[in-house]
């Protein structure tokens, strides 16, 4: 006997003690798929037949039972199942996670429970137990389907038992083999000639020939990529327009030759049961339909409702990245089948309210929705199709007036063709429901002007693409939100921070920590032949982002303020305090992108700036005045009093130690001169925006376009270019280094030791290529080398002194640089995902995932 | 990290009996933080001069340094001002070098211990956080006479001013023991830091370096009119230990013991001190809840959970959710609540969150009302529309009470400077007229009433020092707008 199983059920087998139903189990399902009573009951009680245990166990088995089909897996309940009692449960369970109950009876006759029982040592329950089960079992038998199981096999002998084969079989909405490409076309509603000119324009080929009837003509999709075109119809075929038959002969023709999917729509099942005779209540739109459908033969009558009782709630198409239902479908559905399903398919989440002209007021699901595949419908007539969350409506009101609308899959282009006329009234406005105020920011947009904290806070993963997961530890997220909430602009702006940076392995050169050499061992031994080396600038990190104009503010990123961009910290701060001045700095910028021909040359309308803004003073004032300036000011005091005070013992004593202590405190006294000429080189007033310098070194992200793919010299080329046109903006020197060749290296570093002697900070090593790759995955995307002078504000102005170096060189880097290639790939995957026109809270995720990380205790000295 | 001690009395070297250094030599010590060298750049009949010169180990401190960061001067900075000023390091060499003396006893010279001679202390360098007004207020009282010179941060940037940092001068005809003490605990208490951890021996260490006599005769500590500032800082703001140590110290007036250690809180609590303002919007908030009939209360931004507290105590009351972006805050809020120790019933009315009113919070939906207690001026202007929508949109309480400064008011305050505000993270602070505004305009966008109410004394020009505005759904909007 075969039995065949849908792939997503919940089977429970049904039959009494020593009827065999463990061993069954284990030979038809996988151990992770079977959950047995008695192993639950062991669980919570040490005793797998302890009847003391069975509620506890009982409720253990349901709840894993419930995790399994959550999560979309086939479970087999191994318990005895006898009674109704017993397994209403189970049958309830299965609806909750809208897949099949199934039952399987071991029906085997008494004698062979009753003998394998007495072969088991751990039970010894007396015969009149197993009589009495097989008594319940068959009191109930015949009412299993009546119970609510779709699926109920019964197994009458231990041959029989024996013989079983087991066959899963897929969902009828599992295409997930199938992967297109797709031309998805919203509700029709028998606007027949549209169809045919959005079918042509999207490449269909139309035979016309022949005398057939309007619509069953032969169609021939067309091929991209080598692969056959097929066409998705979204369901609500008929009603309202003027050419519904048509509709369905092309329909019915295409999709029986396998050229085209169909879904159902409220409208099509409402018209299959009219014309089945049931009574259903006829509106306008469905009486024109059976007007046009008077003088059919019944044959085609018959055809109609047999397609239509023949078609699938839902598609999950591509490997469950796509998801087609006429009125959309959330995630926690897709893939399944029940009657909530195709309610949910056929008419959307309704809140039981209607609104003011009397329609039924709609849950927004797409407003909540968070599952990855992309979820197309229409249902819904919308003046214009817009992205919310991974799912887009298409159905743009044909029949209205409006467009017969196709998205192509997996290009998520629009193709659209305008209704010749207006065939019917819409019950309710059709620019309603696109918002009344900030008409012009998308739906998307005003969706994510509130943030989900449940979509932040907790201990997260995130895929990114240059590493393929990130784990964000819940204490760390929780330290994110407060800096986030607390200090961070409006995340809109936000769509970007950048790593850290991991200093070059620590030099053992005498009176050094760092050396240019370590940096190019560093990439030169995995592989890398040339490097850039940049000028590291001493200020303050500044990402910039900047739009050409303010409706391009609003189009790309919903701001509706008037502000042309943001600048601001690498923990997300606002850089200016000063509003008027950020303005002033951001029209600048803008300016000068405008005169250096960037936003031709880069073909967009915005650019995401990775910068260094000088001088260190103007951020850094705080920081300086309590600490840098402070310590130098009290050293200098100090020190000018202790050392008269030696000297004047000398003279006096004329002792050695004194002596010894005079060089040192002198030698002390050198060295505090010397860090306060370090710091000062940072420091300069700032009066106004002429005082300031701003040096970007990435062209990170614009319309369209995440850099990445642009090796360093790119970027600092298109820089210095940039930095040509506004005195604001500095360009950063740079040089190209060949690391096999030994000249060209010796040269970088002698031009490192005449940076840092100048009062440079040092440089900073890149490899050629913006990403680069070893064999053991991601590289450094940076290496910065500091100079020892400079590094006196970082270690202390004495850290020079031997006795404080050989200590100060045991500095582990290992974890600054696996958070920097974490951070780097977050940062990267943010913009990405930005440019792709992903949802903010995608994009927000990456920023508070380098910010939650940067939370992580690391050497701040590195 | 120079202290030196001069005197004039005859002979002079008799110094060197007193504090047990002899002044032909120089010495140097071993401390845990690195090296003390003692000697006298000058020791005759008429002047002797004792110098200490400390030489802090600035790399030993960061990579020694264990247990609680310090607030401002962090152990774990290299680039720190410790190795270089007179600070907790010197007490602790004073009192391993000079312990004999300070203790009141001289192998030698026993009858010039008790005697008052004339002593002339310079210390290079002192941090003083409080400037030569309280470097004066510490030592006056003692008897000093006090020069000090201030310098400044860097001469290249004049406009930074000066630094907290003093050379001070401190001259007096007093014994060694009583000038040993006094720099042993005032030398911390000017630097208001400590570079190890504070606990309970302190109060006995300080307790026993505050008997030396004062001018008075009686033990100078006890007498010294700035010993509740002395106490908090010696132990370093630890309420509880400070007042174990002013109870001891046999004084009246209790300090609050819910004094927050946070010292911008404090900052803003001294500005509005007279008024106990604190406790009066407390009480506002709790009555307007209490009328409101309001079973189920969020506290958004509860902080240390001072409402909380006062919410736990009302039977009416069935709920109450605190909600806090500062984990730490959060913390002393569980600590308050003694939530560690409430019963399991309690703990069902009572929950703390961590949650942030930037975001939606679904967490936060169907409470019968929420009180928002000085949060909105906290929040940049820009993310005021997310917090509007977070709690007006998708928490939606019945009643909504908001409380936030009345900048009119601060004219009021003397201690606050014309033109600022009251906390430093206090993003703006409105007027009665933009508060009004705001309110109504987020009243109604969401379909609420408002109501205004003043917290504390009315001032006819300025009004009140805090505003309250209470939001209500079901009233018909406009209904209750009129202050």
């Amino acid at each position: 006997m075969n039995i065949e199983l849908p792939e997503l059920s919940l089977v429970v087998l049904v039959g009494a003690s020593g009827s065999g139903k463990s061993t069954f189990a284990r030979r038809h399902f996988r151990s992770t798929e079977v959950i047995s009573s008695d192993a639950c009951r062991g669980m919570v009680s040490d005793d797998e037949n302890a009847q003391s245990a069975t509620p506890d166990a009982f409720e253990l088995l349901r709840y894993i039972a419930g995790k399994r089909l959550k999560n979309g897996l086939l479970t087999v309940v191994d318990a005895t199942s006898l009674r109704p009692e017993d397994r209403r449960g189970y049958v309830q369970l299965a609806r909750e996670h809208h897949c099949l109950p199934v039952a399987i009876v071991l029906d085997v006759p008494e004698r062979v429970c009753r003998e394998r029982n007495e072969r088991r040592s751990d039970r010894d329950f007396g015969p009149h137990v197993i009589r009495n089960q097989c008594r319940a079992l068959h009191r109930h038998l015949r009412n299993l389907r009546r119970e609510g199981f779709r699926y109920v096999s019964v197994l009458k002998t231990v041959e029989e038992v024996e013989a079983v084969t087991i066959k899963r079989a897929p969902l009828w909405n599992n295409k997930r083999h199938v992967s297109g490409p797709f031309d998805i076309v919203g509700d029709v509603h028998g606007c027949f000639d549209e169809l045919v000119a959005l079918l042509e324009r999207l490449g269909y080929a139309i035979d016309r020939a022949g005398d057939r009837e309007e619509g069953d003509w032969a169609i021939v999709p067309p091929m991209t990529d080598g692969r056959a075109r097929t066409l998705v119809l979204l369901g609500d075929l008929v009603d309202r327009g003027p050419k519904s038959p048509a509709v369905l002969r092309l329909a019915m023709r295409m999709v029986r030759e396998g050229t085209a999917y169909c879904v159902p729509g409220n409208h099509d099942v409402k018209l299959m049961r009219a014309l089945r005779g049931t009574r259903v209540r006829i509106a306008f739109g469905l009486a024109r339909t059976l007007e046009q459908l008077e003088g059919a033969s019944d044959a085609f009558r018959d055809e109609i409702i047999a397609f239509i009782d023949g078609l699938v709630s839902h598609y999950v198409f591509d490997e469950g990245r796509l998801v087609v239902a006429h009125a959309g479908l959330k995630e926690s559905l897709q893939g399944r089948g029940s009657g909530a399903v195709r309610e949910f398919c056929l008419y959307g989440e309704t809140t039981g309210e209607t609104d003011e002209f009397g329609l039924p007021v709609r849950h927004n699901w797409a407003a909540d929705y968070r599952g990855h595949a992309m979820v197309v419908y229409g249902h819904t007539p919308i003046p214009e199709p817009e992205w919310l969350n991974g799912t887009i409506c298409i159905d743009a009101g044909c029949v209205f007036g409006g467009r017969l609308t196709a998205l192509r899959y997996p290009e998520e282009e629009l193709v659209s063709v305008p209704a010749r006329e207006q065939y019917a009234e819409p019950a309710r406005p059709l620019d309603i429901g696109s918002a009344t105020d900030g008409a012009e920011v998308s739906a998307q947009q005003r969706h994510d002007d509130m943030l989900n904290l449940a979509d932040v806070l907790g201990k997260r993963i995130i895929e990114t693409r240059l590493q393929r997961s990130v784990t964000v530890r819940e204490q760390n997220a929780a330290a994110a939100l407060e800096v986030m909430s607390r200090f961070a602009i409006d995340p809109r702006w936000l769509i970007y921070l950048p790593p850290t940076m991991s200093p070059c392995e620590t030099s053992a050169r005498p009176g050094l920590l760092e050396h240019p050499a370590e940096a190019f061992d560093y990439y030169r031994h995995r592989g890398v032949g040339a490097v850039v080396c940049e000028e590291k600038h001493m200020g303050s990190r500044a990402v910039v982002v900047v739009c050409r104009d303010a409706d391009i503010a609003r189009e790309r990123f919903g701001v509706t303020t008037g502000e042309l961009g943001s600048c601001y910290t690498r923990t997300g701060r606002r850089f200016f305090d000063d509003l008027e001045l950020e303005t002033a700095f951001l029209s600048r910028l803008c300016r000068a992108i405008g005169a250096a021909g960037l936003w031709e040359t880069l073909a967009t309308s915005w650019v995401c700036l990775d910068c260094e803004l000088l001088p260190w003073s103007a951020k850094a004032q705080v920081l300086l005045r309590e600490q840098y300036a402070a310590v130098g000011c009290a050293a200098r005091a100090a020190l000018s009093d202790i050392i008269p005070e030696l000297q004047e013992t000398v003279r006096r004593l004329d002792d050695p130690v004194a002596g010894d202590l005079v060089v040192r405190f002198d030698e002390q006294l050198v060295a505090i001169e010397r860090y306060t000429d370090a710091y000062r080189h940072y420091c300069w007033p700032v009066a106004s925006l002429d005082d300031l310098r701003l040096a970007p070194f990435h062209v990170l992200a614009g319309d369209g376009a995440v850099h990445v793919d642009k090796d360093h010299v790119w970027h600092m080329s298109t820089l210095a270019a940039l930095a040509a046109h506004d005195d604001l903006l500095m360009a950063t020197p740079y040089r190209s280094v060949a690391l096999t060749d030994a000249a060209d290296c010796s040269a970088a570093v002698d031009w490192w030791e005449s940076l840092t002697r100048a009062g440079g900070e040092g440089m900073v090593v890149k490899p050629e290529a913006f990403i680069e790759s070893g064999r053991r995955g991601l590289l450094q995307p940076a290496i910065k080398c500091r100079g020892p002078e400079y590094l006196r504000i970082i270690y202390g102005p004495e850290y020079r002194r031997d006795e404080h170096l050989t200590r100060l060189r045991s500095r582990g880097l290992r974890h600054k640089r696996s958070l920097a290639l974490r951070e780097f790939a977050l940062g990267i995957e943010g913009l990405e995902r930005f440019v792709r026109g992903a949802p903010l809270r995608r994009v927000h995720e990456c920023v508070f995932a380098v910010l939650a990380l940067e939370s992580e205790p690391v050497d701040p000295r590195l | 990290m120079l202290l030196t001690i001069e005197t004039t009395h005859q002979p002079a070297t008799d110094l060197g009996y007193l504090l047990h250094k002899h002044p032909a030599r120089v010495q140097s010590f071993s401390l845990s933080f690195g090296r003390a060298h003692v000697m006298y750049p000058r020791a005759d009949e008429q002047r002797c001069r004792i110098a200490v010169v400390l030489d802090v180990d600035p790399v030993g401190l960061v990579r020694k340094h264990r247990g609680p960061a310090v607030d401002r001067y962090r152990l774990d900075q290299y680039v720190n001002d410790r190795p270089y000023v007179a600070s907790s390091f010197m007490s602790v060499a004073l009192n391993e070098l000079f312990a004999t003396a300070m203790n009141g006893r001289s192998k030698e010279r026993q009858a010039l211990v008790d005697r008052p001679i004339p002593l002339r202390t310079v210390l290079a360098v002192v941090p003083c956080r409080g400037g030569e007004g309280l470097l004066r207020r510490l030592f006056e009282p003692l008897g000093y006479d006090v020069s000090a010179k201030q310098h400044a941060l860097d001469e290249r940037f004049p406009e930074w001013g000066a630094g907290p940092y003093f050379t001070v001068a401190l001259q007096q005809t007093v014994t060694i023991q009583s000038l040993l003490q006094h720099l042993y605990v005032l030398i911390p208490v000017l630097d208001n830091d400590k570079h190890y951890w504070v606990g309970r021996d302190e109060v006995e260490k300080l307790l026993a370096r505050g008997t030396a006599p004062g001018p008075d005769g009686t033990p100078w500590l006890a007498q010294h009119p700035e010993k509740d500032l002395i106490a908090r800082r010696y132990l370093r703001h630890r309420s509880r230990l400070t007042r174990d140590a002013l109870a001891r110290l046999a004084v009246e007036d209790d300090p609050d013991p819910d004094a927050t250690d946070r010292l911008d809180d404090r900052a803003e609590a001294e500005i509005e001190r007279s008024l106990s303002l604190n406790q009066q919007r407390v009480g506002s908030v709790l009555s307007v809840l209490k009328a409101c009939g309001a079973a189920t209360v969020l506290d958004l931004g509860c902080g240390s959970g001072g409402l909380l507290r006062e919410l736990v105590a009302e039977k009416q009351f069935t709920r109450i959710v605190g909600v806090d972006v500062s984990v730490r805050s959060l913390q002393h809020a569980a600590r308050r609540l003694r939530y560690d120790r409430l019963s399991e019933m309690q703990r069902r009315r009572v929950e703390l969150l961590h949650g942030s009113l930037t975001y939606r919070d679904d967490r936060l939906a169907g409470f019968d009302a929420a009180a928002v207690v000085e949060v909105v001026e906290h929040l940049d202007p820009s993310r005021l529309s997310a917090f509007e929508r977070c709690i007006f949109e998708f928490a939606r309480p019945g009643t909504v009470v908001v409380t936030t400064p009345n900048r009119e008011y601060n004219v009021m305050w003397e201690t606050l400077p014309a033109g600022a505000l009251r906390h430093r993270d206090h993003r703006f602070e409105w007027t009665r007229e933009e508060f009004r505004v705001w309110a109504e305009r987020v009243a109604n966008e969401h379909g609420y009433g408002v109501r205004f109410l003043p917290v504390g004394p009315v001032d006819d020009d300025v009004g009140a020092p805090t505003q309250m505005a209470v939001f209500e759904t079901n009233v018909r909007s406009g209904a209750l707008t009129s202050e």
